[in-house]
C-alpha cells in the first residue's frame, strides 16, 4: 500500500469507480458464499494481530470461531465490521460489496450486525426504546427526527420481546436489567435490525446454564436464514451449536471442519487443545 | 401531511412543554402588568431596572438551554458557548448601530463613531445589510451555525471527544476574544458596540420597548423550549441519548454519529446565537468581554447546578444563579468567584443531578430510611 491508496484507487481500471455503483447494493450470493476475507494483515507496533488471514463463511451458516486470547478473534470482527483498517487484504461482503471502502455505519445499514463482548445496551433508556434505536430504518437525520414507530415495526418490536422474553420489562430502564437480560437485550437489538450476518462475540459469558441453553437454541434457529459467525470460549456451548469450527491462532485460521475433525487436528491439538492436557 | 402528524401526535412533549410555558407566561405577564399599569408609588410596581434585570436572566436562561441541549443529552462539554452568544450579541449590536444613523458624537450619515476615530472613510464589506433588521436577524442565527458546522463538523469527524474537545472549545473563544479585541477587526475594538438609541424604530430607553423586549425574550425562550423538547422527544433525541452512553455501540446501528453531533451542536449554536441578540439591547453594549473563556464556563455551572439533562433545570440554574450572582456582587464584589466556585464543588459533590435531581434524591432518601423496597425502578431520569 502506498501513501495515498484513494488517489490510486480512482485510477484502478478493474473496478468500476465507487460513485458510480448503483446506491443500494444487493449481498451477491450467487456463489453460496456472503464473506471472502483474503489475506488480511494488521499489525499494532510490531505485534502480527493478524496474519494473512483467510475465511470463507457460507450463506447461512452457523460459524465458530475459537482460539486462544490474542489470536485474533475481536480484531477479525472489527475488520469486518469497519472499525480497524487493515494493512493489506481484501474483505467483501457477498460478491460485489467491498468493506474496506465503508464505514461502521454504512456497514451497519448493508446488514451487518455485531454483538459485542461485554453487553453495551444504552442503559438510561428503556428496553423498547433500545429495540427501536436498532430497527432496520432508514438512519439518516431528516428521517429520524420526523419518523413514528409504523404499526409493522411495532409488531417486529413485539415479537422480538417475546422471542428474548423481555415483554414484562417493555418500560424498564436498560440499566436495570439483569447481566443476563441485558446480553438477551443485546440479541434482541441484533434481531430487530434484520441483519444478513451477525457477528456475536462471547455471547454466553456470565449467564446461567438454562440461560446458555436458551441462547444455543436460539442461535441454531437464526442459521439458514441469517449467517451467524460466533467467538465463544466456552467448548461445550461451541459443540452443541458448530457445524464448522475455524481455530484462530497468532493471527491466521490453523485448521477448519467440524468439532471433532478440529480436536482431532495435529496442529490445534499441539497448539491450542494441548495446553489442556 | 406526515410531519404536522408527528408534531401532534407526540403527547408526552407536550405535557413536558405546557407546565413551563404557563409559569413563564404568568411571570412574564404579571411583571409587564405591574411596571406598565401599576402606579409608581404602589409597592407592587415593577421596576423597569427589574424589568430589564428579569429579561437578562431570560436570555441567560436561553443560554444554558442551549448548553444542556449539548452536553446535558449529548455529552458534548463545551466550554465555548459564550462564543455563539457574543457573536449573535455582535450581529444584533450592528444592526443597533446603524440605527444610529447620523445621531453619533461625530454626526456621520453612515459610519459609526469608532470607524470615524479610525479615520476610516467607508463601511467595511461585512457590515453591509447590517442595517436591514431582517438581514441582521438571518446573521444572528447564521453566523453562530455557520461557525458551528465548521468547528464540528472538523471535530466530530476527526473524532474528538471528551477532555480535548473541551480544551479546543475553550481555545475557540479565546482566540475569538483576541481577534475581537484588535480595532483593524472593525467591530470597535476594546470598547465594543454600544451607545444604541433604538430598536425597530423605538427608542430603547422607554419602558414599552423594555418590557417589549421582555416579552419577546420570554416568548422566544417558550418557543425554543418547546421544540428542543420535541426535537430530544423524538427518535433523533433517542439517538443523541445513546451517543451520549455509547457513542460506538450507536455507530454499530447504522447511526453516522458524527453527523448527528454536528448538526445537534448547529442547533445549540443557533439558539446561543438568539440568545445573545435578545440579551444586548436589554444590556445596552457588547464587547469582547463576552467571549472570555470564563464566561462559558459560567454557563456550564448554571446548568450544572439547575441539573443537566433536564430543561428546565438548565432554565432554573441560569436563573437562580445569576439571581445570587446579582445579589451577591452588590454585597461583596470581589466575592462572587469564590462563591461560585464553592457552588459548583456543592453541587457536584452533593447534587449530581442538580436541583431539578433534588426531589428525586430526596425521595430515595426517604424510601431507604422507611426500609421500603425501592421504588425508583419506575422514574425515568
Amino acid at each position: 500500500m502506498t501513501a495515498h491508496p484513494h488517489s490510486l484507487e480512482l485510477f484502478r481500471r478493474d473496478r468500476v469507480w465507487p460513485f458510480l455503483m448503483p446506491p443500494e447494493p444487493r449481498v451477491d450470493v450467487s456463489h453460496q458464499v456472503i464473506l471472502y476475507v483474503e489475506g488480511l494483515n494488521l499489525s499494532f507496533d510490531g505485534f502480527k494481530a493478524l496474519n494473512d488471514l483467510n475465511l470463507y463463511v457460507n450463506d447461512g451458516e452457523l460459524r465458530c470461531l475459537i482460539g486462544a486470547n490474542g489470536a485474533g478473534k475481536t480484531t477479525l470482527m472489527d475488520v469486518i465490521t469497519g472499525k480497524t483498517t487493515p494493512d493489506s487484504g481484501t474483505v467483501h461482503f457477498g460478491q460485489s460489496i467491498d468493506l474496506l471502502h465503508h464505514d461502521e455505519a454504512r456497514i451497519a445499514q448493508l446488514g451487518i450486525g455485531r454483538k459485542f463482548q461485554k453487553p453495551t445496551v444504552f442503559e438510561a433508556q428503556t428496553v423498547a426504546d433500545n429495540l427501536e434505536l436498532a430497527l432496520k430504518t432508514n438512519k439518516g437525520i431528516l428521517p429520524t427526527l420526523f419518523s413514528q414507530l409504523s404499526s409493522e415495526q411495532e409488531d417486529r418490536i413485539h415479537s422480538v420481546l417475546h422471542t428474548i422474553g423481555l415483554v414484562q420489562q417493555k418500560r424498564l430502564l436498560a440499566g436495570n436489567l439483569s447481566h443476563g437480560q441485558k446480553q438477551w437485550l443485546e440479541i434482541g437489538m441484533l434481531l430487530v435490525s434484520e441483519p444478513r450476518l451477525l457477528l456475536i462475540d462471547e455471547p454466553v459469558a456470565g449467564m446461567t446454564p438454562e440461560e446458555t441453553e436458551r441462547t444455543a437454541e436460539l442461535l441454531t434457529s437464526l442459521a439458514g436464514k441469517h449467517t451467524v459467525i460466533v467467538v465463544e470460549h466456552d467448548m461445550e456451548f461451541v459443540r452443541s451449536i458448530a457445524r464448522t469450527v475455524s481455530v484462530l491462532h497468532q493471527g491466521s485460521v490453523l485448521a477448519e471442519g467440524t468439532m471433532d475433525q478440529v480436536q482431532n487436528h495435529p496442529d490445534v491439538i499441539e497448539v491450542y487443545l494441548g495446553e489442556d492436557a | 401531511m406526515s410531519i404536522l402528524r408527528s408534531v401532534l401526535s407526540r403527547q408526552p412533549a407536550g405535557q413536558r412543554v405546557l407546565p413551563f410555558v404557563v409559569i413563564l407566561f404568568g411571570v412574564t405577564v404579571l411583571a409587564s402588568l405591574g411596571n406598565l399599569l401599576v402606579p409608581e408609588s404602589s409597592s407592587l410596581h415593577v421596576s423597569t431596572y427589574t424589568i430589564t434585570l428579569l429579561g437578562k436572566y431570560l436570555s441567560y436562561a436561553m443560554l444554558a438551554l442551549a448548553v444542556d441541549v449539548v452536553w446535558g443529552y449529548c455529552g458534548i462539554l463545551s466550554l465555548g458557548h459564550g462564543a455563539f452568544f457574543a457573536l449573535g450579541g455582535y450581529a444584533m449590536g450592528m444592526y443597533l448601530m446603524r440605527q444610529i444613523g447620523d445621531r453619533g458624537v461625530y454626526g456621520h450619515p453612515t459610519l459609526p463613531d469608532f470607524m470615524v476615530f479610525l479615520n476610516w472613510d467607508s463601511l467595511p464589506w461585512y457590515w453591509f445589510g447590517m442595517d436591514q433588521f431582517w438581514f441582521a436577524m438571518i446573521m444572528v442565527a447564521l453566523v453562530p451555525g455557520v461557525l458551528a458546522f465548521v468547528f464540528g463538523a472538523l471535530a466530530f469527524r476527526s473524532r474528538v471527544s471528551g477532555v480535548y474537545l473541551s480544551i479546543i472549545t475553550q481555545a475557540l473563544t479565546y482566540a475569538l476574544m483576541l481577534a475581537f479585541f484588535r480595532n483593524e477587526m472593525g467591530f470597535g475594538g476594546n470598547n465594543g458596540l454600544t451607545d444604541f438609541k433604538d430598536i425597530l424604530g423605538f427608542s430603547l430607553q422607554s419602558d414599552g420597548t423594555r418590557v417589549a423586549l421582555f416579552i419577546a425574550t420570554a416568548v422566544l425562550l417558550a418557543l425554543v423550549y418547546g421544540v428542543s423538547q420535541w426535537i430530544l422527544g423524538s427518535r433523533f433525541g433517542k439517538v443523541i441519548e445513546a451517543v451520549r452512553d455509547g457513542e460506538a455501540r450507536v455507530r454499530f446501528l447504522g447511526y453516522r454519529t458524527d453527523r448527528y453531533k454536528v448538526w445537534l451542536f448547529v442547533y445549540s449554536a443557533m439558539i446561543a446565537g438568539l440568545a445573545g441578540a435578545l440579551y444586548v439591547p436589554q444590556v445596552g453594549i457588547i464587547n469582547p468581554g463576552e467571549f472570555a473563556p470564563l464566561n462559558s464556563i459560567e454557563v456550564v455551572v448554571w446548568v450544572a447546578v439547575g441539573g443537566r439533562g433536564t430543561l428546565y433545570g438548565a432554565v432554573l440554574g441560569a436563573i437562580l444563579v445569576n439571581y445570587a450572582k446579582t445579589r451577591f456582587t452588590a454585597l461583596l464584589p470581589d466575592g462572587w468567584l469564590f462563591a461560585l466556585g464553592a457552588l459548583f464543588l456543592l453541587v457536584t459533590l452533593f447534587l449530581p443531578k442538580g436541583l431539578a435531581g433534588l426531589y428525586g434524591q430526596v425521595r430515595e432518601g426517604l424510601n431507604r430510611h422507611s426500609n421500603t423496597p425501592a421504588t425508583a425502578e419506575e422514574t425515568t431520569p
